[in-house]
């Protein structure tokens, strides 16, 4: 049961993935990969939350699997992260690259945090 | 070959294709389903390191750096390539938001300097493995021909 609700949950977030990093590249045209932080920090944001939830009991493994592991997981890439900035690097764009790892990694462990805040602030 | 800007993207083009969105559906779903099962096969210990979404992103990182060359070299006027590999199996199978919460759960759990350890780990073998991932690639064709 629980490789289904991955694959469910995977075969919405990898989409979703693609249509928030074509809306959010074609709103700009710098150098910097905001489609991907944008999606990054989105999925770490959700994680965050429901990572807190699942501790406590209070969110069950099935939902974990489907929007966790499955959603958030293929929402959010390592891939092209890696790739982008080793683009940047190998384009001349040294400080950008540099930029682009620490922001982020900031932005994913802040919006994780944020998630967990939430939920906790949820659960009273 | 597509015409690329700075960071290696292909320029923003103004309409979504469908036939990729779904592409990347497939491609995601299968991705996250060899990330479950490297998941089972090396199950997250409380205050260990995530050996198997450490090995995941370093190995997704290769493989795009890999993808990326064969597919410019070969595949240039297949469409549905990249979206369904790259975008699709290899962003499916790698995580972000998996890495972020297992260092965080490494700093509750008592593990600090795991989590530095895993944290900086990855970063440093995810970049390193996309370069070479690519490097490798040139090289062999280079060889090839």
């Amino acid at each position: 049961m629980t490789p289904l609700l991955v694959l469910a949950g995977a075969m919405v977030g990898a989409p979703l993935r693609y249509l928030i990093d074509h809306a959010v590249q074609s709103r700009h045209t710098t150098a910097f990969p905001w489609g991907t932080f944008a999606v990054n920090a989105c999925g770490s944001f959700v994680l965050g939350l429901l990572a807190a939830g699942a501790l406590d009991g209070s969110v069950p493994g099935s939902v974990l699997a489907l929007l966790g592991t499955g959603l958030c997981g293929a929402l959010t890439t390592y891939s092209t992260f890696s790739y982008e900035t080793v683009r940047l690097f190998t384009d001349g764009a040294r400080v950008l690259a540099v930029v682009n790892v620490s922001v982020s990694v900031a932005a994913g462990f802040a919006a994780a945090g944020l998630g967990a805040l939430l939920g906790s602030l949820i659960r009273g | 070959m597509p015409e690329t800007t700075l960071g290696g993207r292909p320029a923003a083009t103004r309409r979504v294709e469908w036939r990729a969105v779904v592409a990347v559906s497939l491609g995601g779903g299968l991705g996250a389903l060899a990330r479950y099962g490297l998941l089972a096969l090396w199950p997250p210990r409380t205050g260990g390191f995530p050996v198997a979404t450490f090995v995941t992103n370093v190995l997704g990182c290769l493989l795009i750096g890999a993808l990326m060359v064969l597919a410019a070299e070969f595949w240039a006027d297949r469409r549905l390539v990249r979206p369904f590999l790259g975008t699709g199996v290899l962003g499916g199978f790698t995580t972000f938001s998996t890495y972020v919460v297992d260092v965080r759960r490494l700093v509750a759990d008592d593990a600090p300097g795991l989590a530095v350890l895993y944290l900086a780990g990855t970063v440093v073998a995810a970049l390193a493995a996309a370069y070479a991932g690519s490097a490798l690639t040139r090289l062999l064709l280079r060889a090839r021909r």
